[in-house]
């Protein structure tokens, strides 16, 4: 096994940002919801007006479709959008756009529609226009169920963002994570499932034991997890369209850390049957396992690589938990981080260019991340208790959890560290985010 | 040495039944049994002496420096295994040295109460990530059972779980609440 010491460099960029503003989403409904408030901005942020869009027919009571798009682009760090009552005239078609209007306001795109409602269905049609070259970038319609009005509103923001950036929209995605409210014999640790928003949660599973790990499949259609239900812990695949569990792997010592490959065929685990923690692949057809490390020391927390090459893992081989990688399956391992003394968890994006993972810098615990190219490590957060470091699947956003006046909430940072935004839960702890496949 | 109430109570009822055993339970013996040097002593002087003239006889009234030492090794033995619950440095597993002694009474303990089943429930602290936490736990409640065995128990009679950092003994975000959280916990069943 080879080191190379020295080879990494790291920075640490604590970015700065130019406005703070607060943004309370009000939920209707369950006390499972979660409230979305903006804690920075990123300074870059492009100025885009979204015009609230004209309604003929009855609309359904709640968000109304251009609030929630104007919340999405707004939680993507990358946008910066204009409060309604600055806006100097409300057109809904482009033949009322006067740029001019826009341009006075600062405004790079507007975004302007009309829905309709006919029967149980409403119908969207939007466009999107670059206000300095007066061009219309976008014209479409889409409809939906009018019980579904956040899945029309958030199909709108994925179109606009991709419009813009050429990027996919993950607005559409969803959450798993587990909260924890009570204590003691009084604990109930909950599963449940959500918008990108933390809108609509549902609750998939509750215990009166720890729930750890969910991990989604790559078709987004089940979740792997860890659950203490059986009083030791055993890793589950929990199918969500019909409730389905499966328990499949309950050997003797840890199972968990559960990680899907991307075919879906076969999860990497953490298993102690052997007598020390080692990471094994388990194809679930067969439920037969195949032992990839072989080290005394403990390696838990794989995740495959962007390409389902190579294996990410934690191992504290070399005396405290560092980044490791290996090339294919059972390959010899090879070390990543080298600037802290504890590196774990590490999550791979989707495109093979960085590695997030916890890092920890003095005495604090934040989320980092290393650039595969160049080896160059930079800390993303400027919280100090930071754990669960999940990305977004288009590579530009990361949620986590950290502890927050005693409670644990979820962050959602620009995967640079230029943004952040909270969302607290509003009864006890939120803790292991999972972000969710894009699934179009 | 302390001794708990619970230790104390033990050591008089040792020593009452000692005594007890030795003059109400109607086996005193017959001179003609044991040799004609026996004799027994009036109840009121509280002892019957047996043996021959050349004083070996063991004198039950009260307590022998032999019989004390013994009694006063099992409450401190009993007072050791009043301990379960044992703690560790930040991200190690390594037993420290006062905690030995602990591990060596349970050990003792469990080599001669062999039916006797203990569950070890290994804990880590809330830094740093979950699930190296419950690997950690794991590793934490292994080198007690190692010990434990190493000493005379055998490893049927010990189950080892790890909840990681789910089940802290103390919550809050501090160098105690932390220290009191990476600890193994030793339960009888």
């Amino acid at each position: 096994m080879t080191h190379k010491p020295g080879c990494q460099k790291t920075t640490v960029k604590m970015l700065l940002t130019g406005w703070l503003a607060v943004l309370m989403l009000a939920s209707g409904s369950a006390s499972a919801e979660l409230l979305i408030r903006i804690t920075e901005g990123a300074g870059s942020a492009v100025p885009v007006a979204v015009v609230p869009f004209a309604e003929t027919g009855a609309m359904p009571p709640g968000d109304k479709v251009s609030s929630i798009v104007q919340a999405d682009l707004t939680m993507s760090g990358e946008f910066r959008t204009l409060e309604p009552s600055k806006m100097l005239s409300l057109p809904s078609k482009g033949s009322d756009v006067y740029f001019r209007d826009w341009r006075m306001l600062g405004q790079r795109y507007v975004v302007v529609g009309e829905l309709t409602r006919s029967g149980d269905r409403v119908q969207a049609r939007y466009e999107l226009f670059d206000v300095n070259q007066e061009r219309r970038l976008l014209g479409e319609t889409a409809a939906a169920g009018v019980g579904s009005i956040r899945t029309l509103a958030h199909h709108i923001s994925d179109r606009i963002y991709e419009a813009i950036t050429g990027a996919p929209g993950v607005f559409s995605t969803k959450l798993a994570y587990i909260t924890v409210s009570g204590e003691g014999d009084q604990a109930r640790y909950r599963l449940q499932v959500s918008d990108v928003d933390g809108k609509r949660a549902q609750v998939r599973l509750e215990s009166r034991e720890p729930i750890l790990s969910p991990a989604w499949s790559p078709d987004g259609k089940k979740l792997a997890y860890v659950s203490f239900e059986t009083g030791k812990p055993a890793i589950y695949v929990h199918e969500l369209a019909t409730g389905q569990r499966d328990k499949v792997a309950d050997f003797s010592g840890l199972n968990s850390a559960p990680a899907w490959s991307g075919d879906g065929k076969s999860l990497l685990m953490t298993l102690s049957r052997d007598g020390n923690a080692e990471i094994y692949q388990m194809d679930l057809a067969s439920r037969k396992t195949t032992k990839l490390t072989d080290h005394w020391a403990i390696d838990t927390e794989a995740a495959w690589d962007h390409a389902d090459k190579g294996i990410y893992f934690t191992s504290d081989r070399s005396g405290g938990p560092q980044i490791y990688y290996m090339e294919r399956p059972g390959a010899e391992p090879r070390r990543i981080t080298f600037g802290s003394r504890y590196n774990a968890r590490p999550r791979p994006d989707s495109k093979g260019e960085y590695v997030y993972y916890v890092h920890q810098r003095d005495r604090a615990f934040h989320i980092a991340r290393t650039n595969l190219k160049t080896g160059d490590e930079t800390v993303i957060t400027r919280t100090e208790s930071d754990e669960s470091p999940s990305v977004s699947p288009n590579g530009r956003l990361l949620i986590y959890a950290t502890g927050q006046n005693g409670a644990s909430v979820l962050t959602v940072v620009s995967a640079d560290g230029g943004a952040a935004y909270s969302l607290p839960a509003s009864d006890g702890d939120v803790r292991e985010p999972a972000w969710g496949p894009i699934t179009r | 040495m302390k001794l708990t109430f619970s230790t104390k109570v033990f050591a008089m009822v040792l020593t009452a039944g000692l005594v007890a055993g030795c003059s109400s339970t109607g086996d005193t013996m017959d001179g003609e049994e044991f040799g004609s040097d026996v004799r027994a002593i009036g109840a009121d002087e509280g002892s019957t002496v047996y043996g021959g003239a050349d004083g070996e006889g063991i004198s039950s009234g009260m307590l022998s420096d032999e019989e004390r030492q013994t009694a006063r090794e099992r409450a401190e033995q009993q007072a050791l295994r009043d301990i379960t619950t044992f703690y560790f440095d930040f991200d190690t597993s390594e037993i420290k040295q006062e905690v030995r002694d602990v591990l060596v009474a349970h050990a003792r303990y469990l080599a001669n109460n062999p039916r006797q089943q203990v569950r070890l429930e290994g804990h880590a602290d809330d830094r740093g990530t979950k699930e190296y936490n419950l690997a950690l736990g794991e590793r934490r409640a292994n080198a007690i059972q190692r010990f434990l065995v190493v000493n005379g128990a055998s490893r049927g009679q010990i189950e080892t779980v790890s909840y990681g950092e789910e089940k802290p003994a103390v919550r809050g975000s501090s160098e105690s609440a932390w220290a009191q959280n990476r600890r193994v916990e030793l339960i009888f069943q």
